[in-house]
Order: C-alpha cells, then structure tokens, then sequence
C-alpha cells in the first residue's frame, strides 16, 4: 500500500499543505478550552469584565485562524486525493490497455471493473482522511493530553488508565466486527447473485412456472443477511455506549477528585471544566483513530486489488528490434505448434498442429465445440503466444514483428459479438476512425448489414447502447465483420461469426467476401458443411489435433470425421449428394 | 461536561460514526436530494410494514426518549454541583452528586444500546419484507417489464434503494428524534436558566441557517456533477473493460486511453469543487459556534458579576448552548437522508404497485389433459406500437406434429413462441389449445403444459444436478440422470471431477455453451411437457453432438405437439410442417419435399445450404 503513496508525489505542494493546515486548526481548536477556563476563572469568577471581553475576542479570532486552517485543509486535501485517484486511474486504465487476452482471462473483466472504480474510489476517501483526520485526531489527542497535564498532572493519571482500556475495548470490538462485515459483505454478494441470476433467466422462471420456487431460493439469501446484518450491526451498537460510558466515568472522576480540590482552593473551578473538555477530546480522538485504523485496513484490500493489475506484465511483447510489417503477403505457416491456456502443456487445446496457408488462400476450420479452432486462429495476431512451436507469417515468426504493425493488417472478427455505445457508423470504423462514409457503406454492404442500416430512422447514425437501439445477434454479427472488412486486411480471420445469421445471407456475405478478399488471405471458421465447402483448403479439428486437410471432396473421400459431419448437417439421408 | 464539538452528541448517537464533522469536514458523500414524490403515502405505506414490530418501535422511542432526557439532565448536575457544592465546598453534596451522575450516564448508556439492538433488528426485519415483496412482484410481472429497465436499474432497486431505506430507520430515525427532543429540551432548560441568555444565543441561529442552507444547495449542486462524471466514467470503463480483447484487436488502447482521460479529468474538477464546498461547512460551523459562545461568556460573565445569575448557570448554559446548536445543523442533515431514503423506498414501493401479468385472470380456468392441438387464427402483434411484427398469422397444428418455423432472423419466429406461452398478449386474432382461447386459461397452468428450451441457456449458480431438477422439483436422482442421459448430457457431466455435484459459475461460465444447451435440453426432458417448444436449442452444439441428441429428441417429441425454430435445415426437414415466417407472416407452408417443389424461399434456403451438393 505504502507504494501507492508515490503517487501523492507529484502533488506534495497539495499533500504537505493539507495537514500543515489542519495543525493549524487543531492548535487553534487547543486554545479554546483554556480561553474558555480564563473567561471563566479570570473573568467570570472575577467579575473583570474587559478580561472576557479580550479573551472574547481572542477566541473568535482563534476560530477564525481556525477557519482559514480548515477551509485550507479541505481545499488542498481534496486536490491531493483526487489528483492522486486521477494518476492512479490513470496508469491502472492504461496497464489493462497492454493486457494480453491470458492476462484478461485470468483477472476476469468484472473484477477489472471493479478495481477500476470501486478500489479506487476506496483508495481515494482512505487518501483524504488521512490528510484530514489522521493528522487532526493524534495531534488533538497529543494536544489534549499536554494541555491537561498542563492544567493538572494529578487529575491526568485518570487519562493514563482511561486510554489504554479505551484502546483495549476499541480494539476487541473492532477484531470481532471486521469478520462480521466481510461475512455480510459475502452474504450480500450471494443476494445479488441470486438477484441477478434470476433477472438473467426470467424467461425461464416464467416458462416452467417456477415463481415460487425462486421466491424461495431469494428468502433463503434474504434471510441469511439479514441475520448476519442484525449480527453485525447489533455488535457495533455496542461500540458507541460503552465508548460513552468510558467517557462519563472519567468525567465524574474528574469532578470528583477535581472537585475536592477545587473545594480546598487547590484548584480552579474554570480549570476544572477545561480539563473535563479536554479529557473528552482525548478519548474521542483516540477512538476516531481506533476506527480509521479500520477504513485503512480495508482500503489495503482494496490497495492489493489494485497492485496486482499494476504488477501484472502482459507476457506478449514486442522483441529488442522488431520487424516492421508494412503489408503482409499472407502466407501464414503453423510449425508443430502446441497451445494451452495454462502454464503447462499438459491440458493443451492445440496439440502438434502444422499446416500452411499459402498467400491469397482460402482456408476453412471445422470441428466441434472445444476442438480448439479459436484457440488455433487466436495464436496468428498474437493474442496469446504458443506454449511450444512457432507460427510463421511471410516467413517469419510472428514473435519478431512489431505487435501493432503485426495486428495492423490481420482483420479478426471474433466468436463474441462487442459493439460499442456510439453510432453505428464509428462501430463500423472502429479500427480505422478516419475512413470515409464511402468505405463505411462499402463494408457494410459487403456484410449485408447496409440494408438494414437503412432500414432504422437514423441509418448510419443510430445510436447503439444501452440507450439506444438493440440489435439482434446476426445484426450484431454482420456489423462486426464489416468493421473487419473495412480495415482491408491482408488476412481476415473469421471466427464462427455468422453463426446467428440465416443462410441466405450467410451465402450473400460469402460472395461478397470472395470479391472483397481476392487475392489475400482468410480463414474462416464454421459449424457449416454450407460455409466451408468452398474453402481452397478445408482443415478438420478434434481435440486439438488436426485430423483432415483438404478439399471438400478430397476429405469427403478420405476424412472419416468430416464424412461424419457432412452426414450429420444432411440428416442422414441422401447419401448421394457430393 | 462538554463534549468536543468536532463530535456528534455521545450519548443520543447510535452506532459507530465515521464521518467526523467540524474541521475536517465529511469526505464521503452527501445524499444528492431525491425528492420523493409523496412523501406522506409512502411513510404510511413504510409504516405498514414496520407496524408488525410496532412494540419494537415503541420500545426504540422510548429509550430515545430517556437517552435524550437523561443526556439533557446531565449538564444541569453538572452546573449545580459547581454552583451548589464546589463553590460552597460541600463534600457528601458533591459525593453524592457524583453517584447520582453516574447513575445518569449508565442509565444512559444503557438505553443508548437497548435502542440499538431493538432498532437494528426492526429496521433489517422491515427491509427484509420489503426486498421479499419486491422479489415476489418481479416474479409476477409480465416481460414487456423487464423489457424497459435494464438489469442494473431493477438490482439497485432491490439492494441500493433498499439499504438505504434501512440505513435510515437504523440512524437517522432515532437521531431525528433525539435531535428534536434535545432541540426543545435544550432550549426549555435554557429558557428556564436564563431568559436573556437564551435570546442572546439565538443571534447566531439565522446566520447558520443562511450558511447551512446555501452551502447545501451549492454542495448538493457540485456533487451532483460530481455523480454524473461518476456515472459517465464508470460505464465508460464497464463498456472498455467488458470489450478489451476487442480494443485491442482494434488497436485502439491508445484513443481509449485519451478518452479515458478526458472523463477522469473532468470528475477530478468535478470533485475537487464539490469537496471543497463541503469541506467548508464543519470549519464555518465551528466558528459561528464560537462566536455565540464567546457571546453567551461575555454577557453572562457580564450578568454574575452584577449578581444577576450565578457562575454555576453560566457554566451549565454554555454547555446547552452546545446541545442546542449542534441538533441544529445536524437536523438539515438527517432531513435530507430522510426524504432520500423515503425516495428510495418509494421507488420500491413503485415496483411493488406494478401491475403483474396475472392481475386480469379473476375468471381464467387451469387446463389439465392437453392434448396438444395448437392454432393461431389471424394473428397480430407488436412490441412497439406502430412496428409491427406479426400480422394476421394463422396456423394450425394437429396434436403429435412437428412444426418447424424458418425464417431470417428478425422475421418474428420466436415472438409466435413468446405468444404461445403468453409473455405478451397478442394485439388481436385467437390463440387456441385443443379449442380454448388461451386467454381464459391460467397462465400458470398454461406454461406447465409448454417445454421450453431456449437459446440462451440458463443456469443459476448451484449444482448440476438442481440445474436439471429446475424442470420439475419432486424428480428423483435417477430420473435426473435419466433425463440427462437422453440429452446426451450425462456423459460430459460424468467427467466433471463432481459429476453431478458440480457447483456451476453464476452465469454457467465453467461450462461451454454448448453444454450449457444440453443441460437445458434435460431440464426440458424432465419436466415432460405436453407441448414442445425447441428455439434454437442447438445452436451451439455442433452437429455430430447434435445428431446424436436428435435421436433423443426425436423420441422425447413423438406424440407431443412440437415447434422447433433453427437455422439449420438439417434439424427441421423432419417436420410434418415447415412454416417459413418472413417480415411477420408466413410465406409458405408445406412438408419438406413439397416446400422443394415448390421452388420458392425455402428452396433458395436449402440451396444456399448445400449449393454445391445438388
């Protein structure tokens, strides 16, 4: 957590300032009860009336002194923390930037979100309290007890019995509690999720008739937080009371042993109420301490969450000298390439996989779910790196090109369909924001998207989001090949992307793309016998293997499994096609 | 005797307090005003809810009560100990002074908690109904609901709107009733110490409440725009993060990264500003504060020395003088939480009120025997008016058929389901089973007697085994297993290190979707519908699994009515009829080899399937 703190450095005018100006505040802040005791033992009890009316004065120009302190505080706090929380997002929302898909999969993108704004905002509060509280309380407390030693170091000793037991029943409280919470924190996780997960499937809640059924796994959640709700929250209502109760026992202390003495002229009665007002600053500022000490303890989860996105190094990088790629020729060469998502090759998805893929082809990948095509066209632009063999484009390996000269010129459209808030005419020129509207039509009519395009109110202005207008899967799917198309890569790399699109379109999509492709190179990935019997060269996945490769006819005649597959996709029956 | 001022009063409080007031201000978050609607109305209706632990509440008032009254006696002893036992030097009065004080302040504590622990179980028992209610009602709204708010707006409403409402009853209930009572207490002891006194500490109320009220519009108005860039930052990293792997095939981390930028720089001044402005309220309180109190010292001071009062007044009046300026800026406070919570919990109640789809079936019968015979007469619908998406569809299946619906996407396949199974009523024509309008039946009865097994498969997180048992509850373990042997799903799940016994990810993430897609298709099997309902159950599944699950399907659709939406001809060329849907209607009709005959849109279909092969 401590390093996180190098990022209040560029602000340590704001950071220094800040608690300078709270000791202001608080020096002011000591100076008041001992005015009062004057006012009330040299004034009051005195009866000299201009004494009150000078020590008048004085406290209100403390207060005043006060004031430029505290409104001082507040203001280069406040810049401190939130200048801090802005670097800090900052770097954390560039680093997921140079993420690699394996880092992504591993820190899982919601957790990611919640790094990127809930820790943060966590970290940023934690920031400004300590600018503020954690520098007014031990010194209030400091002050408070000097002063009162001052005033009387008989009546102190109450002060050096009372502290410690306060830090002790601080201290027990707070160790029982946190455990409490976090137990609360976790129930409320499983209400959400059940929340969630019903709203997800109330299709299907409706569609079976479950209401009750669902009601019931929903009391069961209810019902458990609010019994560890009721738990926690009825053990840090003991807090307050017994804090209370520490705290007027040392008061009547106070006027007891101070009383005597002030009965035997010893002591002052003004004294006497000033040392009451400063054991209660003691006591409270050491159990507000007590309770930061919890807001930092968990601001150090939250300090972790964020360290871990900030140390986490994307294992895909750039060599020392890299190749620039201009323009790819678009031969693409497999070498004995195993894969697997883990560290070890033993659950690989890619095992042994050599094929080539000569220039202007076009290549076809079939198989079941989980054969691995993804994971085999993922490898190309480097998405993730092989765990053993190499890939070769042009003759080199990938791994020696410049990453974004590499990615520049291979358009991959990938299994999930993501757009983006916007129109949709900045979704189709996504990744080359300065094409024209001429371009954007282009694409969009090669993927059969432009008819419907026209079709909504707004065309290509249509706002797509959350607010906006919701598109089906095959609308989505035709709008993130265009966006493909529109870069004119030197390899286009499919991966199952119209899977939601009806067969004639598909087919008219296909057409186009045979026009639009000519002469480069793609790789297409399907479920389709229909999609694939046109590739130059057929390649058939199982368990990460590649078991056939070929021409559709040369692999109706020699592939067991493809022959498997294009019975499958006829029915059974007539067996005669092909 | 005086607490410092920097604390909320000890003893009226409640639970732990975080938010330090006085000169460091609070760092978290005001309430942004909500103003609710009608705030009377939705009291009463919150009072409905808290009034089965009415004793409950009584008991928290009173302890309130004494709790406030005995914080408020206590300066008054502590004066007259000063003025009738120390200045006079009266030891067993000042003895006896000290037992009795301490008395006050167990009893206070005492209270202060018994408060806590009746308030904290009234408020989570009140909130736990109305999150059940509100739960229940979701459950019972029809989907053109869930159509219009999206998932997070319905979660908060269930879980933000309603902890706040907690929250309220738990805090802000009770210290809006001990902040009034020592209000009034304060200034009655005040009044009766002192009468001139008491006029001369009112100097300072307007002025606090002209700073209170002007700081409070100008903070709320800053924090409002500090929420808005909030909001825009967090769904802008939501949408970045959610699409990183597309961000980066893209190759635009580097524009996402400017923009990021702007937004985080816009709610870095956004909330420099509202900090600021909030930040200057404690440090401006506490010296109003003392200047009323320097007053009320100079004046009174004044007064003992011409014998008009006594020291021992002056001392107990400057501690009241405390207690009744701190309620004060605290009330605006909790006027606010209230009247946020009170616009939570309406938005709960708005909910709750909601008309369910089942409000009009007062006269609607349960179907038992279903013998499956399904017809659509000139049907029409929309989902929006003036879009519509169906229009004068009639169709008819014969118990036991197959029909298979074909079409683009988009040309309104699943909405003849979505009509079928009653999500939405149709605009006009009649829906009929075995001859009954299915508007006179019992929409729950009518949707036991339809299987459905949808595209996108659902699975909550629990284990395999309850994924499967969704289908019908009383199933045994066998007849579980049974069901997912006939899905083809029993052997992937045997591989699963648990078996059956595996717990799934919320969502189903541990499993592919095309296993998630046979889990359903055993849910479905299981729960042995009269009528069948496939819509685009095998999407994901590639098609040598989906051969082998069609033998099982073959068998779990004879003898039932089937409808079957795929894109996949394979699946469908079965069917007794293939109705083929284009823009809202159905285009044509016939068997397989009659619509091949036929030449038209289906046979430009099938060929674009298998172009090559004719």
């Amino acid at each position: 957590m401590l390093k996180l703190f190098s990022y209040l450095r560029p602000h340590w005018v704001a950071t220094l300032l800040a608690p300078l100006l709270m000791l202001l505040e608080v020096a002011m802040d000591l100076m008041q009860p001992i005015l009062m005791a004057s006012i009330i033992d040299e004034g009051v009890m005195k009866g000299d009336l201009a004494h009150i009316q000078q020590t008048g004065l004085l406290m209100l120009g403390a207060a005043l002194v006060g004031l430029v302190g505290g409104v001082g505080c507040s203001i280069y706090s406040s810049i401190a923390s939130q200048r801090f929380g802005e670097d800090l997002r900052h770097d954390v929302f560039r680093r997921v930037q140079t993420f690699s898909f394996r880092n992504l999969d591993e820190l899982n993108t919601g957790s990611l979100i919640t790094r990127l704004t809930n820790d943060i905002v966590q970290l940023q509060t934690m920031v400004q309290m300590l600018l503020r509280i954690f520098v007014r309380s031990p010194f209030l407390a400091i002050g408070s007890m000097i002063m009162a030693v001052m005033i009387s170091p008989k009546l102190a000793i109450i002060l050096a019995i009372a502290v410690p037991l306060l830090f002790v029943v601080m201290f027990l409280i707070i160790r029982n509690v946190l455990p409490l919470f976090s137990n609360v924190q976790k129930k409320m996780d499983k209400l959400n999720t059940v929340l969630q997960e019903n709203l997800a499937g109330i299709r299907v809640s409706k569609a079976f008739v479950r209401a009750d059924y669902e009601n019931e796994r929903f009391s069961r959640a209810n019902a458990d937080y609010t019994q560890g709700a009721i738990k926690a929250q009825r053990l840090v209502a003991i807090n307050m009371p017994i804090l209370t109760m520490i705290l007027n026992v040392c008061i009547v202390a106070v006027l007891w042993l101070g009383g005597k003495d002030a009965i035997d002229g010893s002591f002052e009665v003004g004294s006497l109420v000033a040392f009451i007002n400063y054991v209660t600053q003691v006591l409270f500022s050491v159990s507000s301490v007590a309770m930061l000490l919890v807001r930092v303890s968990s601001a150090k989860v939250s300090a972790d969450r964020i360290q871990e996105v900030l140390h986490t190094e994307s294992e895909i990088q750039s060599q020392a000298n890299p190749v620039r790629a201009v323009h790819h020729q678009g031969e693409v060469v497999f070498e004995n390439v195993t894969f697997a998502y883990g560290s070890d090759a033993k659950g690989a998805v890619l095992r042994d996989v050599s094929f080539s893929v000569k220039p202007g082809q076009n290549v076809a990948i079939i198989g079941a779910t989980g054969s691995g095509k993804s994971s085999l066209v993922g490898l190309i632009p480097r998405l993730y790196d092989t765990t053993s063999g190499r890939i070769l484009i042009d003759g080199s390996d990938v791994r020696e090109y410049e990453l974004q000269s590499l990615r520049e010129k291979i358009g991959i459209v990938l299994q999930e369909t993501i757009l983006f808030t916007g129109s949709i005419r900045d979704n189709i020129r996504y990744g080359k924001p300065d094409a024209s509207d001429e371009e954007v039509m282009a694409a969009a009519q090669a993927a059969q998207a432009h008819d419907f395009i026209m079709a909504m109110p707004d065309g290509y202005d249509t706002q797509l989001g959350q607010r906006g207008i919701n598109l089906s899967g095959g609308q989505k799917q035709r709008i993130s090949i265009a966006r493909a198309l529109i870069l004119q890569p030197s390899i286009l790399i499919l991966d199952d992307s119209t899977s939601a699109i009806d067969m004639g379109t598909e087919s008219r999509i296909q057409g186009a793309l045979a026009r639009l492709m000519h002469g480069r190179t793609s790789i297409l990935i399907a479920q389709r016998i229909s999609s694939v019997m046109d590739a130059d060269k057929i390649l058939v996945l199982e368990d990460g293997r590649v078991v056939g490769e070929g021409t559709h006819h040369e692999l109706l005649a020699s592939c067991e499994l493809y022959q498997d597959i294009y019975r499958s996709q006829l029915g059974g029956e007539e067996p005669s096609y092909g | 005797m005086a607490e410092p001022k920097q604390h909320s009063n000890p003893v009226s409080g409640g639970s732990i307090d975080l938010s330090m007031r006085g000169g460091g201000s609070r760092p978290g978050m005001p309430m942004t005003k909500v103003k609710p609607k009608n705030t009377m109305r939705t009291i009463r209706r919150l009072w409905r809810y808290i009034r089965s632990y009415q004793r409950g509440l009584i008991a928290v008032i009173l302890f309130t009560i004494i709790t406030t009254l005995l914080s408020l006696v206590a300066p008054y002893l502590l004066g007259t100990t000063v003025d009738h036992y120390i200045i006079p030097g009266d030891f067993q009065g000042l003895l006896g002074l000290c037992v009795v004080l301490l008395a006050v302040y167990a009893g206070t504590a005492m209270t202060a908690w018994l408060q806590q622990q009746v308030m904290v179980k009234v408020a989570q028992h009140t909130v736990q109904s109305m999150r059940r209610d509100i739960f229940a009602r979701l459950q019972l709204l029809p989907l053109r609901f869930f159509d219009s708010k999206t998932h997070g707006e319905l979660m908060s409403r269930t879980t933000n709107d309603i902890e706040n409402v907690s929250g309220t009853l738990n805090q802000s209930v009770t210290q809006l009733i001990a902040s009034v009572l020592s209000l009034i207490g304060s200034l009655a002891i005040m009044l009766y110490l002192n009468v001139w006194l008491t006029l001369l500490s009112m100097v300072t109320i307007p002025l606090v409440m002209l700073f209170t009220k002007t700081v409070a519009t100008r903070t709320r108005k800053y924090f409002s725009n500090q929420q808005a860039s909030l909001g825009e930052l967090n769904s802008f990293i939501e949408e970045t993060v959610s699409g990183q792997k597309v961000v980066q095939v893209y190759r635009r981390e580097q524009k996402a990264a400017e923009q990021f930028d702007e937004i985080n720089h816009k709610l870095t001044n956004a909330s420099i500003q509202a900090q600021i402005y909030s930040g200057t309220m404690g440090p401006v309180m506490n010296v109003l504060n003392n200047l009323s109190f320097a007053l009320i010292a100079a004046v009174g001071g004044w007064m003992a020395f011409n014998e008009w009062t006594t020291v021992g007044v002056i001392v107990a009046f400057l501690n009241y003088s405390k207690q009744f300026q701190r309620p004060l800026s605290d009330l605006a406070n909790q006027f606010n939480l209230l009247q946020s919570a009170v616009a939570g919990a309406e938005r709960a109640f708005e909910t709750i009120d909601t008309k369910t789809e089942y409000e009009d079936e007062a006269h609607s019968r349960s179907i038992e025997e279903v013998r499956g015979e399904v017809r659509f007469d000139r049907v029409s619908f929309s989902y929006k008016n003036g879009v519509p998406i169906l229009s004068e569809v009639s169709l008819t299946a014969s118990p036991g058929q197959t029909i298979a619906l074909v079409g683009p996407t988009g040309a309104g396949k699943t909405t003849i389901i979505n009509l079928l199974t009653r999500f939405y009523e149709i605009d006009s024509g009649i829906v009929t089973i075995d001859g009954v309008d299915i508007r006179q039946l019992d929409k729950n009865s009518l949707r036991s007697k339809l299987g459905i097994v949808l595209q996108d498969a659902y699975v909550f997180s629990d284990t395999i085994r309850e994924n499967i048992r969704y289908g019908r509850l009383d199933a045994t373990d066998e007849e579980i297993e049974a069901a997912a042997r006939l899905a083809n799903a029993h052997t992937f799940i045997q591989k699963l290190p648990d078996g059956y016994d595996t717990m799934l990810m919320s969502g189903g993430g541990n499993l592919s979707q095309g296993q998630r897609q046979l889990l359903t298709i055993a849910r479905a099997v299981l729960a042995d519908p009269a009528i069948l309902i496939l819509d685009e159950a095998t999407s994901s599944i590639d098609t040598r699994t989906e051969m082998h699950i069609q033998t099982a399907m073959r068998k779990l659709m004879k003898g039932r009515t089937s409808f079957v939406i795929a894109h996949r001809l394979s699946t469908i060329r079965e069917a007794d009829q293939i109705l083929v849907i284009n823009q809202g209607g159905i285009i044509e009709r016939g068997t397989h080899d009659e619509l091949l005959e036929e030449r038209g849109f289906y046979y430009e279909l099938y060929n674009s399937q298998f172009k090559r092969s004719s």
